[in-house]
Parts: C-alpha cells; structure tokens; sequence
C-alpha cells in the first residue's frame, strides 16, 4: 500500500542519510525516539512495528530523544522498534481530483480502503493517479513565472482548476516548453521551468505542500469587503460574514451547531466547501456522505458533493490526526483560492482540536494554562485563523477563503480558554442561546450578543449600498436597535405587569418580536424558507420597517398581542410562499390591509 | 498473537504507588497484560527499560519483590456464540459457574468503523414506552444515554427497553452495580426468559473500581462479534458511565497527569467517544445501539461527565417523577432523540412528527397554565383545560409503564386531543385533522 507521502520521500531523500532512531519510551501516543543524526521538529517519522509503518510526527526535540505523536494507536509497540525520519513536515498532494472526496485527516482516501475497519498502518492515495484530466495550457514557453502564477487548467466537475507554479519553487523562472492541450494523469509533466542559472526544474498536475505552513501565492491581502450570501437572514442581514471573513459558532450541545453548519455548507454562495469534521459523531458525516451526492448546489444546479471535499476525524479516529485535519482542509483552501474560487471552509468543531492539543501538552508534561489547555492556544487559533482572507493573486484575479469554525464550549460557559481564544481571532461571532433553543427559536443564534464586525467596515458598507440600496446598513443598524429595546421592554413589562407600563412598552416588545419571529427564525427544514436569496431579504427588511414604522393605535394592551400575532402568523406564511406567488401577495394585502385599519388618525 | 513471547519472570519492582508499580523490564508491548502477584495488571508507560504496570485491584499488599509475569499481549475476550447466557467478570471470566469459553481470541478496543463503510441510522427500535416512541424515537445504530439522578429508576427502565426491543443480542456492561441491582439484571433476564440472548460483563461495587476501564471495551468486543460476524442487531447497556468516569480520573490521577474540569482527565471526550463511537449501523443488516446510563449529581448538566456525554451522543432521555400522577415519565422538554428525524413520519405513521410537536406544546402551556397557578393568578378556561390534558398525556402516553404500539400512541395522542381541545387550538396540518380526529 502506497503512502500518499512516498512519491515525495523519493524526491525529497536523494539526500543519502536517512536519520533513523529506535524507540525508548511510549505513553498512550507519545512515543520517545532514540535518535542517530540531525531531525527537524515537526518532521515526519514512521516508526516500524511488526512490519506496519506507523506515521508520527516530532513535537519537541530534547538531547538526542525527538518526542513524536502517532498518528496511530501505539499499542503492543516496544522499545527498540525501528523509527525512520523523512526529512519533511506533515505534507499533502495538491492537484487534480481533491473535490468529492471523502478523507481522513491525513488525506487519506477513505473510499479506497479495503475493509470496514480503519487498518493502523494503512495509507491511500490522495489524488487517483490513474486518471487522465482534460489539460489546457494558460502559459506559453518564455512567460517569466513565480510560484503559485498559472501554467494551465483542467476541467474539475465543472471547476476550473488550475495547474500552478509550484508553492515551494522560490524565485522567477522561465516557461521554457508546455504541454499541448490534451489528456495527462497527475503524474505526467505538463511544463518544463528553467530558472535563472539555466536549471531545469519539471512540472506535474500534482505538488505538495506542508499543511502547518500557510501558502502565501498571493500579491497582497486586503481588507474583506464583499458579502457573502448564505441564504441565512440572521447571518446575512445582521451580522453579515464577507467572502476572506472570520467567523465563528459557539453552542452548548443541542442548540443546532451541526444543523447551522449544515445549512451554511448547503446554500453558501461559494465555488469550492471544504468541510472538516474534526472529532464529532461519526453518523453526522455519514449524513454528508448520504445527501450531498444527492442534493443540488443552489447556485449551480450541479451536484452538491462536486463543490465539497470532506474530511473526517471523527471522535473516535487518531486524535493527533484531529490537529492535521484541520490543517490539511486549510491547505486545501489555500490551494483552491490560488486558483481565484471563493472558497469555505467549515471546522466542526475546533473545541476537539483544542483538546488534542490539550491531552499531548499534558503528556509532555509541560506547564499548563488554564483548564490544563497548553499556554500557547490563543498564539495556535489566531493564526490558524489568519490563513483565511480575501487575496489579489499575482495575474490580479481574486481569491477567498471564508472560515468558520463550532466551538463546543464545556459545559455551555462562553468563558472558557477556546471560545474566548477564537472570539479575539475572529470577526464574526454567531453565539447560540440555550435559551432560544429550548424555547425552539432557531436558528438560535442569540440577535443582541451575536455580531459582524465587518457591518463597521466602510469598506463592506459602499457594496452593501451597491449591491442591495444605500439605506442598506442604517436598517440593519436599526433592526438590531428594535431587537435591543424589545428586550428592555419585556424585561420593564415582567418587572411592572401587562398593566402597569403604558401600551407603548407592548408596542416596543411586539415590534422586537415581528422581527425575531419573521427575519431571525427560520426554517431550516422547509424547501422555501430554509434559503432566503439576499433580494428577499431586503423585501421583507423594507415591508417590515414598514409596518414597525406606522404608527398605530390600541384602546388597551389586551389588543395588542394579538393583533400582533396576526400579523407575524401572514408574515410567516410570506417566508413558506415563493417570492412573489399569488399567496404570497395575498398576504401582503391582507397584512397591509390589517395595518391600515389600525393606523392613528391625526 | 501467532507467536507467544517467551515467558520472562522479575521479582524486583523499583517502585510502587497506590495504583501502578514499576519495575525495569526489557522487550514489552504498550498495553500489554501482566501478572503482578497474580494480580492482572496493564503496562501503562515505557520510558527506556522502565515498565510501569496499572494494577486493576490494586497494590495492597504487594512486594518489592513480587512475581511479575508479562502475557505478551494486550487484554482479549474469546469470542463465540457460546457467549450468549453468560455472565463475565471485566477480564472476560465466567462468574455464572460455567465453562470457559473456547472461541477465537479477540483484542479489545479494537479498530474504529471506517466512517465511509457506515449506513446512515433508519431502523427504529419500538419499546412500546411512548415517552421514547412517540418523542423520541430511537434507531438503531444510535448511542443515547439516559441522564438520571442516582435515585431514579433508570436500571429497571433501561432493563424494560432491552427486553422489549427487538434485538437478537443485548449485552450488558455493569460498572460498579450494586450487587442488588446485579441481581435485579440477572432476574428480570430470567424470568423474561430472554437470558439465551443476553451476555453481561459485570464489575460491582464489591470488585476494584479501576477493573471497571476494562467492562466498556470487553462488551463492545463481543457486540462487534455478533454485529459483524454474525450480522445481528446487537444492543449494548452500559451502567454507569459516571462510574466509569471516575474510575479514569482515579488513574490520571495516580499517573500525576493534570485534570481539567471538574477533575476529569483532559482526554475524557476522546476516552468517552472511543466507546460510544461503537455504535454503527453495517450496510449488511448488523448494528450496534449503544443505550446508557450517566448519572447525575442533582440535575447537573453542566458537570464534565454529562456535558462530554452529550456532546458525544445522539440525544439524552432525562427521567422525572411527575407528582400530579405519581409515576416516572420520561420528560418531554429535556429528552432529545437527535436521530428521530430519520424514521419518524417515514417508518412510522405519517401525522407522527405533527402530533408530537402538538402534544408538546400543549403540555408546555399546561406547564405555564402551572406556573400562573402557583404565583396566584387566576386561570383562562384554556389553562384548566391544559391542566387535564397534562395529566391524562402524562398518564397515558409519558409514563413508563406505558406499553403499546406507536400506531395506537397516535391514535391516543388525538382522542386526547379531541376530549380537550378544538382542531384549531392543536393546531395541526389540515389533512391530518380530516383523516384522523377522534
């Protein structure tokens, strides 16, 4: 069985020493090498036990002893096993064929396995090297080119994917020939590059890449100003993410991480979703298995599973693959922005990778943070973070990665050391409320804690004013003002009594509610309101303020609620109608007609 | 394990600690078992040619210079249909008086399921409880646990739904039973004359907590046995996992590792999923469902244990007494099947999904209707009729002893519904209503 990391081992090892080491310590994954020679931290061993290579990774070297954790589970291995270095970091095969793929956290091809149980030792191959891909050349022999530029493109489920410089290659080179169009595996030259001391260097469909390292092939990296369209009014409306954002979902379990993730995954308005299931339930990826091959991208009409590449750590697989799996979905990302996509990437849930970074910290006995998290988790997160973002490439065109990422806080407390890590990493906080939830408000993304940091960008606000109307963010600003004083509100009329607080205090909370019920909720379940497209939005946004704005009148507070839930209960069947369907209108006349009745005089 | 280590015999143990000893030995496996003074012990830490053994029972007693005896191997189960009837220590000995069992030997806490080689859950599991039926629907291939105070009836429960399921195999892994509720699993099995199809593995409160870490994996060992060799439906009860937890922070506590929340060791979410995560459903029939206990101390959910518990699961049932009655119910707000989805509506009766959720509701005003009671206001008419509807659902329909079909669940739900309330106020689609109001 070849290793996805052989073809490079060959390439990478011309180097006649090999450093190899045996075996001295093991506790639980922690394995503690003997080492003869030079290592780096961070290279890739591959400690041989009765035959099966074992892949692990050095985190701490020490006096000769390189500490690595397995990959693998570690039992029945002995002292004195043999351990062989491969002068590399944790790398990953870049090319071709990485969409509607089902990996694990090393990027092993899970489909390929045999059998039905995860074998230790055994390894696939990322890419299908067999396959031939359509090639088109984009470059011409004597283009002067640097890493990451475009060579050619080959046809990816409808994708452009494009053949690039590799990201390793330093410096300028020349093309000095190409391929012509026609069909290559991976593995075929498609260029041949010489660089400026006449060198010459060949180029394949296939690179590779260490994943902890972030692919920089871009010329610079603005602020994010565009909208992202998740077809989720909360998010879209009032704390809109931008394609290049940051953002992120804490929840105590059962407040809808997973169903919100999900949604956003289905309906985002991306080329290219990369999902990492990193250390949660097994069934829930057997889930995106089941019906992203079956459900239709709502943008393309193609199907879902083309986009997306997923891959799965779940909780009961290595949990030092939890860490690489994030890292390897990451460097996807990157991969697939350098060829100008809009690319999202989803973690579910970074709390998992936290805590393997939390079980080998304590096995190295090193000096603990607080609850025993190692010290340097906010340093991990935020640039983890930070590979994310809207980049102008070397030909000008345009790229993105959008993240986020759940954070299962322990025992639903916002304050512990992951969720308060990433809420300083990124910009976007989407806080689900036990509360909302239980009280079966979804999405349950709290409307008053929750929020954009990119609403305040002057940069975001010109092609909001653009895209949907100049009023665009003073409305938004204002829906959430609504939002803060319905609560006030309702806590003055629980505090006083339904009668004891003037008719306009019931007027302010019902006017909060029209918005919580209407735009905030949403269905995920139903065919229509589960994607409400941006135009709609802004439809209900207006008719909404529209209604809020007229003054009405009330003899007394007993009129109020339930003429309001008159309303709410036309608006909501507004969000089951197709936009602007006879029912749909209907109910607009019929609202309209109920506010007009009740409209003060004078 | 084709070819057995020879044998090598030390006497001279450098150090001993409350849980673990640890000697200098040469050529032994991570994991593997050994004989400390013929006590089963477990190799938990290699560092050069020192070997530090875990010592299930315990080191009272023991002496520097003990008989230590290394098996070359880690703990196995011998597996074989002849497991079934039988009950087991956590090292996989009969303790019923039977024979050994002669069958293939086994590692424990073997491999994970290839996550592409699963089926997605949608098999429902019928207990004719209506708490679980009618709301919270269980699959198989799902792992649920029940989260209940240690003096709510969740063993005798968790027995009622073992028997009633259709499962070709229930084994029972028990972690620090008492030696009644010992009993009462032992009895309820033989009197149901179901104890061919029952294998239990039982560590009770009389037997060395640390031995407990090994019950979890010897049952689930002989679950993937039946589950894939066998392709049976196999239902596995773990009771109780709290306990097992605690017998975790016991070890990382004695390996000097640093806790984090509530004392629990930092890897208790890995620790905790590795078992649950055995609950699979195979695309050639055979499954695995995992129902568990996690006791609670006073409701807390919060608490490390149940927090990593749900996140891991797939739902909770939450039990509570309902005093207007004077049973157990198994509560409508709190209980979460998160894989109902999947058959209800589907494999089960069409208005199934509505008339959960309209049940729910109206006892959920009935609980506001309460609420307004106590604090001294007066009632709508519409409260009072909550109020009996409540109690007849509660009666009817949520409380344990309940046992019937998940069609005649529905068909209860609507006379409920039509002896308390009008169509409109059930608010349910319209075509159900014509088809199915009493």
């Amino acid at each position: 069985m070849a290793s996805p990391l052989e073809a490079n081992e060959s390439m990478s090892t011309t180097t006649e020493n090999i450093t190899t080491g045996k075996v001295s310590g093991i506790i639980a994954n922690l394995v503690i090498v003997q080492v003869e020679g030079p290592f780096a931290q961070n290279e890739i061993c591959y400690i041989v036990h009765n035959g099966v290579r074992l892949m692990a990774e050095v985190i701490k070297a020490s006096g000769g002893l390189a500490y690595v954790q397995v990959f693998e589970s570690t039992r029945g291995l002995r002292p004195g096993s043999t351990v062989e270095f491969t002068g590399h970091m944790l790398e990953v095969s870049l090319g071709p064929g990485l969409l509607s793929r089902n990996y694990d956290g090393l990027l092993n091809n899970l489909d390929t396995m045999s059998g039905v149980f995860l074998k230790r030792g055994e390894y696939t191959d990322t890419l299908d090297a067999k396959k031939k891909w359509d090639f088109e050349p984009l470059a011409k022999p004597g283009d002067t080119v640097i890493a990451g530029d475009w060579l050619g493109e080959v046809d990816e489920n409808g994708i452009a994917h494009r053949i690039m410089v590799p990201f390793k290659l330093e410096g300028q080179f020349t093309v000095k020939s190409i391929a012509e169009a026609g069909q290559y595996t991976t593995n075929e030259t498609i260029a041949m590059l010489v660089d400026k001391n006449g060198e010459q260097i060949s180029v394949t469909m296939t690179q590779r890449w260490p994943v902890k390292k972030a692919v920089k092939a871009y010329r610079n990296k603005p602020r994010p100003f565009k909208l992202l369209e998740t077809g989720v009014r909360i998010i879209d409306t009032l704390n809109p993410i931008v394609e290049g954002g940051t953002g992120f979902i804490p929840g105590p379990f059962g407040s809808g991480k997973t169903v919100m993730q999900q949604a956003i995954s289905k309906q985002a308005e991306a080329d290219i979703v990369i999902m990492a299931a990193c250390g949660e339930r097994a069934n829930e990826v057997v889930e995106l298995f089941t019906e992203f091959p079956e459900l239709d991208d709502p943008w393309t009409g193609r199907k879902l599973m083309e986009r997306t590449t997923i891959i799965a750590n779940t909780s009961n697989m290595p949990v030092a693959a939890r860490e690489a799996s994030v890292y390897s979905a990451m460097t996807i990302a990157e991969y697939y922005r350098s060829m100008g996509h809009k690319v999202l990437m989803l973690a579910d849930s970074t709390s998992r990778w936290a805590q393997a970074l939390r079980e080998m910290s304590n096995r190295m006995e090193e000096l603990p943070g607080p609850d025993a998290f190692p010290m340097d988790l906010p340093a991990i997160v935020s640039n983890f973070y930070a590979r994310a973002g809207y980049v102008y490439l070397n030909n000008g065109k345009t790229g993105s990665i959008t993240f986020i990422g759940t954070v299962s806080p322990a025992g639903g407390n916002l304050k512990e050391p992951v969720t308060e890590a990433t809420k300083k990493a990124t910009r976007c906080f989407y806080a689900l409320s036990q509360q909302r939830a239980d009280s079966k408000r979804y999405p349950a993304i709290d409307p008053i804690d929750s929020y954009s940091k990119y609403l305040e960008y002057p940069e975001l606000q010109k092609t909001l004013a653009e895209a949907i109307s100049p009023e665009w963010t003073g409305q938004v600003n204002r829906l959430k003002n609504i939002m803060i004083r319905g609560k006030e509100a309702a806590e003055q009329i629980n505090i006083l009594g339904d009668d004891s607080v003037s008719v306009d205090y019931h007027l302010t909370f019902w006017k909060s509610e029209i918005v919580d019920a209407v735009l905030l909720q949403q269905d995920a379940f139903d065919a229509i309101d589960a994607r409400t497209p941006l135009q709609r939005q802004r439809y209900m946004v207006d008719l909404l303020l529209e209604i809020i704005d007229t003054p009405l009148h009330f003899d007394g507070f007993e009129e109020v609620q339930p003429f309001y839930k008159t309303i709410i209960d036309k608006l909501r069947q507004m969000n089951y109608s197709p936009h602007g369907s006879e029912a749909f209108q209907r109910y607009r006349h019929e609202l309209m007609e109920m506010v007009t009745e009740r409209t003060a005089v004078g | 394990m084709e070819t057995k280590a020879l044998q090598r015999i030390y006497t001279k143990i450098g150090q001993i600690t409350k849980a673990t000893c640890t000697l200098k030995a040469t050529d032994v496996g991570y994991e593997e078992l050994a004989l400390v003074d013929g006590r089963p012990a477990q190799v938990v830490k290699i560092v050069g040619d020192n070997v530090t053994l875990q010592v299930f029972s315990g080191t009272e007693g023991i002496r520097t210079n003990a008989e230590v005896v290394f098996a070359g191997k880690p703990p196995t189960l011998k597996v074989g249909d002849e497991l079934a009837g039988r009950f087991f220590n956590a090292y996989g000995d009969p303790i019923d008086g039977g024979p050994k069992i002669e069958g293939e030997e086994r590692d424990i806490g073997g491999p994970s399921v290839n996550p592409v080689r699963r089926k997605q859950p949608s098999e429902l599991i019928a207990t004719g409880i209506a708490g679980i039926d009618l709301n919270n629907s269980l699959v198989t291939g799902q792992k649920i646990p029940f989260f209940a105070d240690p003096d709510q009836p969740f063993n005798q429960v968790m027995a009622m739904v073992a028997l009633r399921a259709e499962a070709d195999k229930i084994i029972l892994g028990g972690m620090g039973l008492t030696n009644d509720d010992y009993l009462f699993f032992k009895d309820i099995f033989e009197n149901a004359g179901a104890l061919h199809r029952i294998i239990s593995f039982v560590n009770t409160t009389e037997d060395p907590p640390v031995e407990r870490l090994l019950v979890p994996d010897m049952a689930l060992t002989a679950a993937e046995y039946f589950a894939v060799d066998k392709k049976e439906k196999v239902l596995v009860l773990l009771t109780d996992m709290t306990l097992y937890a605690d017998a975790l922070s016991i070890v990382s506590n004695r390996m000097d590792q640093i806790p984090s929340k509530d004392s629990m060791p930092g890897s208790l979410y890995s620790d905790l999923a590795r078992l649950y995560e055995k609950a699979v459903q195979f695309a050639d029939g055979g499954s695995i469902t995992i129902i568990a206990v996690t006791t609670l101390s006073g409701g807390d959910i919060t608490h490390a244990i149940p927090d990593n518990t749900g996140y891991i699961t797939e739902g909770q049932l939450f039990l509570r007494r309902d005093t207007e009655i004077g049973k157990v119910i198994i509560d409508p707000f709190r209980s979460l099947s998160r894989l109902k989805q999947l058959v209800i509506g589907k494999k089960t009766r069409e208005d199934h999904p509505q008339v959960m959720n309209a049940a729910i509701r109206l006892y959920a005003d009935a609980a506001n209707a309460r609420t307004k009671l106590e604090n001294g206001f007066d009632l709508t008419e519409y409260d009072k009729r909550t109020l009996d509807f409540a109690k007849a659902y509660s009666d009817k329909l949520l409380a344990i002893d309940v046992n019937i079909g998940t069609t005649e669940m529905l068909d209860t739900a609507w006379t409920l519904f039509a002896k308390h309330f009008s169509p409109a106020e059930v608010a349910v689609k319209k075509e159900f209503v014509e088809k199915y109001w009493k």
